[in-house]
């Protein structure tokens, strides 16, 4: 009856849309920009053989996105030059045939030369972009959510390390057809997944391949991933069968962590993980629908809120200057929550969904909200 | 920026529509007993029973929603006509605001329960309409009505992601009822209940409302409870042409008895309004791809434009975007399919972990849903952002026979 279809769509929502606002930090290779959509306010710069066209010519002081589209089929470069001739304010070098990437440089009141060279040799096609007002945010904080983002970055192939060699041993027990290994293993290497589950699920094919709950599926003899061999574990209780599953498993997974190795990441990427990851936890471990079968909610309960603590960690010193009411909010909220669920830690992990009772589980659903609350603010705290 | 358009717009809106709520007040009141042609007729008066389709259809939706679906608990299929008949004869008295049963409310035999309940004592016909859909399930091995069930009345296939509540789900017969008075409608659906005890058992039933339509001064497309216009790109029941494709069917689609009928789907759509209120303005706008202030299609201004498809925002991507439920359930998209939509919002108190049970109840009619809801709702439920925030609780089909003549009664196609 409750709970959503989680991560196979819901968490894949949040990083896609989270980009609307704009803004990225980093120059993103294609298949990240893929992911990450557009940002609304950005300038988009599309480069053809004989054109470098901006969908803007004119710009407030601060920070400014651009969107480079390379409509070329060689590789392009462009470069936005400050008025005083020739500084290079920003480049992206060797941008893909019909690649797209993103560039955020901070510019100053002046007027710029925004230089589009396709095939990256040979005359330079120029636009003039003429910036305007006081200049709202110092470099410094380009250069400080930059941190943020990478700091983030380093953490999530952290998880994806973590989650393949505990698949590893997993798959292993599997193959083993030792049920009491494969089941013991089963929600703490999840847990893995669950700390990075929003950027996990941007690849939405291995999301679903990986983390499909037979109810998300209408063609059930596709289902394969986590939840297929946890219901040969807990309902069947045998594995006959299981071993390409299993072995499906690790391949995804290992493809996992290497399309992870090359994701690029942007601010508001980072700050809507934060959310999106309680906003999980509210629609499918709250129904104890995530696991229908183990009933090991919990332990997807506490890495969801870990991965959104850690979200929350890289921007906490940068939103604190700026609202310190929202910061209190926040971290008040966490602490509030991991009070609450610590009520049901049992030796290393937690009871199951099945005892928690109807009031532990309302008052885990209001700290939850009072959480997820702030929270949604934060993506616009850090834009302000 | 735009939400000043919008407050503006609203505000002349306003002023204008003050003299438009008190001409429809007055109308309200002399209009009653008169008759109706206008799409909107007056909150109080009458909709006509009888006619060559069933009412309740492309009647102008009333403000008020009560649905009950039952179960036939008798085995002798003559009971089953019996009852249509009963009902249509209390049909014709209550949607002509009528007490049902000879006796009525007050008038009947003093040591007897009276003939009807007596709550809509006083009040006007209030817009009400009937309308009867008989389920699958009621052509199964039971009656012997197996060789009449239409090929197209097929159980609805599962979708990705449905979580269906088989209690809440299908049944043998449905009651739509629709009123401007919630009090009306309920007592309607409670006197039809009453003369169906041992033959149908209620199975499931659901209230919904809209906004009331006479209280906005713009009288423009109800919001849901997402906040979004919800109907802008209807089906156009004025448009002869347009139902006779998409929302009739005809003896030519092969079942005579379902000449002038319609199929009907509902369902229990609850929508995760505590997520969706945590989501950004911008994030809600791409989801439905329309503004919400004025519902327009985004990168237009006017409700009613026609979405570009084609138009691309500033960084190459589609403005519209491809996941939007308005590309994806937009006829464009799906050969040309659209639905007669006649939805309502439910608020049903709160669930288990505290949160608001609320939502649309979806009701569409249409001629065909091999053709029409399902290979639309198939294509939505694997790709619209929209199902993020919403979740498909119940799912029923139904077989809307023809009109009722003078002398006839629902399902007479079918029955006699």
């Amino acid at each position: 009856m409750s709970g959503d279809r989680r991560s196979v769509t819901r968490r894949t929502l949040g990083v896609v849309a989270a980009v609307g606002m704009g803004l990225g930090l980093v120059g993103c290779s294609s298949p990240a920009t893929q992911l990450s959509g557009p940002p609304a306010n950005a300038i988009a710069v599309r480069s053809t053989t004989d054109e470098c066209s901006l969908s803007a010519t004119t710009a407030p002081a601060g920070p400014t996105a651009f969107r480079v589209v390379n409509a070329t089929d060689r590789p392009s470069t462009v470069a936005v030059y400050a008025a005083d001739g020739g500084r290079v304010v920003g480049e992206v070098d060797g941008v893909g045939p019909a690649g797209t990437r993103d560039l955020t440089v901070v510019l100053t009141a002046g007027t710029y030369t925004v230089a589009c060279t396709p095939g990256q040799s040979g005359d330079s096609i120029r636009a003039a972009l003429t910036v305007t007002g006081a200049t709202t945010a110092a470099t410094g904080d380009v250069a400080e959510l930059e941190r943020a983002v990478t700091a983030y970055k380093v953490w999530v192939a952290a998880q994806a390390s973590r989650l393949r060699s505990g698949t590893t041993a997993f798959v292993a027990a599997v193959r083993d057809g030792d049920l009491e290994a494969a089941k013991a293993l089963y929600a703490p290497t999840r847990a893995n997944w669950e700390r990075i589950e929003p950027v996990a699920t941007t690849f939405r094919d291995l999301d679903l391949r990986l983390d499909a709950r037979q109810q998300d599926l209408d063609d059930v003899a596709a289902w394969t991933g986590w939840h297929r061999l946890e219901k040969a574990l807990w309902v069947d209780g045998s594995l006959a069968g299981m071993e390409p599953v299993a072995a499906q498993l690790l391949t995804d997974t290992q493809d996992l962590v290497d399309r992870i190795d090359g994701v690029r990441l942007t601010i508001e990427q980072v700050t809507n993980v934060a959310k999106e990851l309680v906003e999980a936890v509210a629609s499918s471990e709250l129904s104890g629908d995530e696991e229908l079968y183990s009933h090991t909610d919990l332990w997807d309960f506490q890495a969801n809120i870990d991965g959104a603590r850690e979200a929350w960690k890289v921007v906490s010193a940068y939103v604190a200057v700026r609202d310190p009411n929202l910061t209190k909010a926040i971290e008040l909220g966490f602490v509030d929550l991991q009070a609450e669920l610590d009520k049901h830690r049992r030796g290393d992990g937690f009871v199951l969904y099945t005892g928690l009772s109807e009031p532990d589980i309302r008052i885990l659903a209001a700290k939850v909200e009072a959480l997820s609350e702030p929270l949604s603010h934060l993506t616009a705290t850090v834009f302000s | 920026m735009s939400t000043h358009d919008v407050s503006r717009r609203r505000l002349l809106g306003a002023v204008a529509g003050g003299a438009a709520v008190a001409a429809a007040g007055l109308g309200a009141s002399a209009v009653v007993g008169r008759s109706e042609a206008a799409a909107a007729p007056a909150a109080a008066a009458a909709i006509p029973f009888h006619g060559e389709h069933q009412a309740g259809i492309t009647t102008h939706p009333q403000d008020q929603l009560c649905v009950m679906a039952y179960d036939v608990i008798t085995t002798d299929p003559r009971e089953i006509a019996l009852l249509m008949k009963r009902w249509t004869e209390a049909a014709r008295l209550l949607t002509a605001g009528q007490p049902v049963g000879p006796g009525g409310a007050v008038k009947g035999n003093r040591v007897a329960p009276p003939d009807d309940t007596g709550e809509a004592l006083g009040l006007p016909a209030s817009g009400l309409t009937l309308t009867v859909g008989y389920g699958p399930s009621l052509f199964d091995r039971r009656f012997g009505f197996a060789a009449q069930r239409p090929p197209l009345l097929e159980p609805l296939p599962r979708f990705a992601g449905d979580e269906i509540d088989p209690a809440i789900s299908n049944g043998d017969i449905v009651i739509q009822a629709c009123a401007n008075d919630a009090q009306v409608a309920v007592h309607a659906v409670r006197q039809l209940t009453r003369l169906g005890v041992g033959v149908v058992n209620p199975r499931w039933a659901q209230r919904g409302f809209a906004p009331t339509s006479g209280l906005d001064p713009e009288g423009g497309t109800p919001r849901n409870l997402q906040g979004f216009k919800d109907g802008t790109h209807n089906l156009d029941v004025l448009d002869p042409g347009m139902t006779a494709q998409h929302l009739w069917a005809s003896a030519d689609d092969g079942v005579s008895w379902m000449d002038g009928g319609t199929y009907l789907v509902s369902r229990r759509i609850r929508m995760l309004v505590e997520t969706w209120d945590r989501s950004s303005l911008e994030e809600q706008e791409e989801v439905i791809g329309r503004h919400k202030g004025t519902g327009a299609p985004l990168g237009a201004t006017d409700e009613h434009a026609t979405p570009d498809f084609r138009a691309v925002g500033p960084n190459g991507a589609a403005l519209i975007a491809t996941n939007s439920h308005l590309r994806l359930a937009h006829p464009d998209h799906n050969g040309g399919a659209r639905l007669l939509r006649r939805g309502y919002s439910f608020s049903d108190g709160i669930d288990r972990l505290g949160r608001l049970d609320a939502g649309l109840f979806f009701l569409a009619f249409q001629r065909d849903p091999s053709a029409q809801f399902i290979p639309i709702m198939r294509r939505m439920s694997k790709t619209d952002r929209l199902m993020e925030y919403i979740r498909h609780e119940s799912s029923a089909l139904w077989a809307c026979p023809p009109g009722v003549s003078e002398s006839g009664y629902w399902g007479d196609t079918l029955f006699a």
